[in-house]
């Protein structure tokens, strides 16, 4: 029977069958945060129970914290007090139960998604899981990555399992060649558009096809990131040569190793012949810049098209009435007419060092329009932001009039002090344009890096070709 | 303390008629600052409920009102089932969506699909969701908009009863008996212990690399 990638991870952490008809699951590794872990490690103390497996779990604070740090920044500094106690809480957990933590201290703390691949802890093969559905972030080495619930934290904790059922396979299939200024943020705003926010629910989406074969491991990373928002909670890509270059660049594993491990990392693909419940098959060639206009990331439209009408009938109708008042955007408006207040740059989806080329390579030797009340770029992790800064990357965004901040989730949700005020517009890369989501009655458009640089410099989203 | 029927929920159905309610909505990111597993009720769907921004700790007594949300109104006020559509509890792996609708007192949610993260959490915590067909869902919104006529569950039965009609729904035994008898998974995981163990040890030496770290 011809299996596919995800079939093989399955089974390969397959441990028993339960009489419930679940399977437990082998947890490789496991990424804790500060904002999902405190119930659970208050759960595993309850019950007198200590880690399963210490070196399986590492973790950092992201969601909370602040992102204008500087140097000599602790825990102390920071102002909002109940945010503090979940980074201390962290700490205190960690400390207490002996967990590897990159504190908010260290030069490699970032976004848990962002140092996960980047310090060598996300390798091909493994199972991966953190308490924050982002997580399918790490399917880009080929994992089986999810995210889980405190509840499930607490199990992963105690047990180093997880007890699931197994899903369903789809597969996405990119062909073709992108048109300049397109980038992979606009292919999966385009297949959520596609296949909406519930079309992978109960699916594992592997994604394949030669665009797929064509990109960076940070490219496939951003595709990965966002299965979520196309309700699949586990995306994957089969590890090839440009997944092998990447691992040998950030391992910590020695040579013979690595060697060994590559061999085995080869036969992690879908077999010719797998077969898959659902298959999607798209052009990436015609597609334009995609910008999401309402409050769903499946709202998403070309930069050049009109919004919507709620005014033709359609089972979305409702929705789109909702969203377009949300919004504050009228009938017959075009995106491009839109006037933005603020640019976010950053998030687990586009806060890399590829990420902040692009949009600095649109900025440089501009000025941030007058319009723009804030345009701020959160690097992902330390080890972005140091390599942005041996770049010159920061000359570059701070010259134009951005803020060069310190890693963190910042405004993808706005746990932080980086949040919009009610009503404010926003170009940001991030992942969600809920209502609220970064900030109270504030307005997201998701886009590209390239297309929020834009926005920086003339207030308005166009023609990047 | 209310003495609850774990094989029976009944009670008022509050609606709210729109797809994709994310996690986000349910509850939002402010309150997840919280470090406790209990006390979300006054910030369930707090962006809709309320016309103010609150923060952690404010309680719903002092919150200004948005008259125009169900779950400000009585009978609704007291809900025990929540009625939607498509997608309920998709984006955010938050747990916290699940508390806040169990500390409200909702015990049950009817939709015609939901986000695989958050359905799986709802089991944990004692909330049922219930997946039913669209033609289902349409006629319950049309039974339920336009009475505050009451429901039941019948959790063993997999049967849901109001005026004078009844709908069968379907849901893995085993997870339902998670809700039914409040069993505690890391307890029922460490039985296998062994296997666990077992497995380990033989990756440990088949894949070194996963425990180099360690």
């Amino acid at each position: 029977m011809p299996k596919t990638l995800y079939d093989k991870l399955w089974e390969e952490h397959h441990i028993c069958e339960l009489d419930s008809g679940e399977s437990l699951i082998y947890i490789d590794r496991h990424f804790l945060h500060e904002v999902t872990s405190p119930q659970a490690f208050e759960g595993l103390d309850q019950k007198n129970l200590v880690p399963w497996r210490l070196g399986a779990n590492i973790a950092t604070p992201d969601h909370n914290v602040p992102t204008s740090r500087g140097d000599s920044f602790n825990t102390d500094n920071i102002l909002d007090e109940i945010s503090k106690i979940q980074v201390v809480e962290l700490d205190k957990n960690c400390n207490k139960f002996g967990i590897k933590q990159f504190d908010i201290k260290s030069s490699n703390q970032g976004i848990v998604h962002v140092i996960g691949p980047e310090l060598g802890y996300t390798i091909p093969g493994m199972t991966i899981v953190c308490g924050d559905s982002h997580t399918s972030t790490h399917g880009a080495f080929g994992c089986l990555a999810m995210g889980i619930g405190t509840s499930e934290v607490e199990h992963v904790l105690a047990t180093q399992t997880l007890k699931i059922s197994k899903l369903k396979n789809m597969q996405v299939i990119f062909d073709g060649k992108p048109k300049a200024g397109v980038s992979s943020k606009d292919i999966v705003l385009f297949m959520i558009k596609k296949i909406g926010t519930a079309g992978g629910n109960g699916h594992a989406i592997e994604f394949t096809g030669s665009y797929i074969d064509s990109i960076s491991m940070e490219a496939r990373m951003t595709i990965c990131n966002m299965a979520i928002e196309a309700g699949a909670k586990v995306g994957l890509v089969a590890p090839d040569e440009t997944t092998f270059n990447y691992v040998r660049e950030h391992s910590f594993l020695d040579k013979d190793m690595l060697a060994e491990a590559v061999d085995y990392w080869k036969t992690l693909k879908s077999d010719e012949d797998a077969v898959y419940g659902k298959k999607v098959k798209i052009d990436v060639s015609d597609i334009k810049p995609q910008i999401t206009w309402g409050t769903s990331p499946e709202m998403v439209i070309d930069f050049d098209e009109i919004i919507p009408s709620s005014k033709t009938p359609s089972k979305n109708s409702k929705n789109i009435e909702l969203a377009k008042k949300y919004m504050g955007v009228e009938d017959n408006q075009k995106l491009s007419d839109l006037k933005f207040d603020k640019v976010f740059i950053g998030s687990c989806t586009n806060s890399r060092i590829e990420d902040l080329r692009e949009a600095a390579n649109v900025i440089s030797g501009k000025t941030v329009s007058n319009d723009i009340i804030e345009a701020i770029v959160v690097p992902g992790s330390g080890a972005v932001k140091s390599e942005a800064e041996s770049e010159g990357l920061d000359k570059i965004f701070t010259a134009a009039g951005f803020i060069w901040k310190d890693p963190g989730c910042s405004m993808c949700l706005g746990m932080n002090p980086d949040q919009l005020k009610p009503y404010e517009r926003c170009a940001s890369t991030s992942n969600r344009n809920f209502e609220g989501r970064q900030g109270n009655m504030g307005r997201t458009h998701l886009m590209s890096p390239a297309m929020a640089a834009h926005v920086a410099i003339h207030g308005k989203v166009g023609d990047l070709s | 303390m209310k003495q609850i029927n774990p094989k029976l929920i009944y009670g008022v159905v509050a609606t709210i008629d729109r797809d994709n309610i994310d996690t986000d909505q349910i509850i939002p990111t402010e309150y997840l600052k919280s470090i406790k597993k209990f006390g979300y009720e006054d910030y369930l769907f707090d962006g809709w409920r309320y016309l103010d921004k609150g923060k952690l700790g404010i309680s719903s007594m002092e919150r200004e009102k948005n008259k125009e949300f169900i779950l400000n109104n009585s009978p609704y006020d007291s809900a025990s089932v929540l009625l939607t559509r498509d997608n309920f509890g998709c984006g955010s792996s938050r747990e916290h969506a699940v508390w806040a609708l169990r500390d409200f007192g909702i015990r049950a949610v009817i939709a015609s699909s939901f986000g695989d993260i958050f359905y799986n959490n709802c089991f944990k915590n004692g909330v049922l969701p219930i997946t039913l067909s669209k033609n289902d869902v349409e006629n319950l919104f049309q039974a339920f908009e336009s009475s505050s006529s009451n429901i039941e569950i019948f959790l063993e039965k997999k049967l849901l009863k109001y005026n004078d009609s009844e709908i069968a729904f379907e849901v893995d035994n085993n997870l339902l008996e998670r809700i039914i008898f409040g069993l505690d998974d890391v307890d029922i995981t460490l039985r296998n212990k062994e296997a666990i163990s077992a497995y380990e040890e033989k990756r440990m030496i088949e894949k070194p690399w996963i425990y180099k770290n360690d």
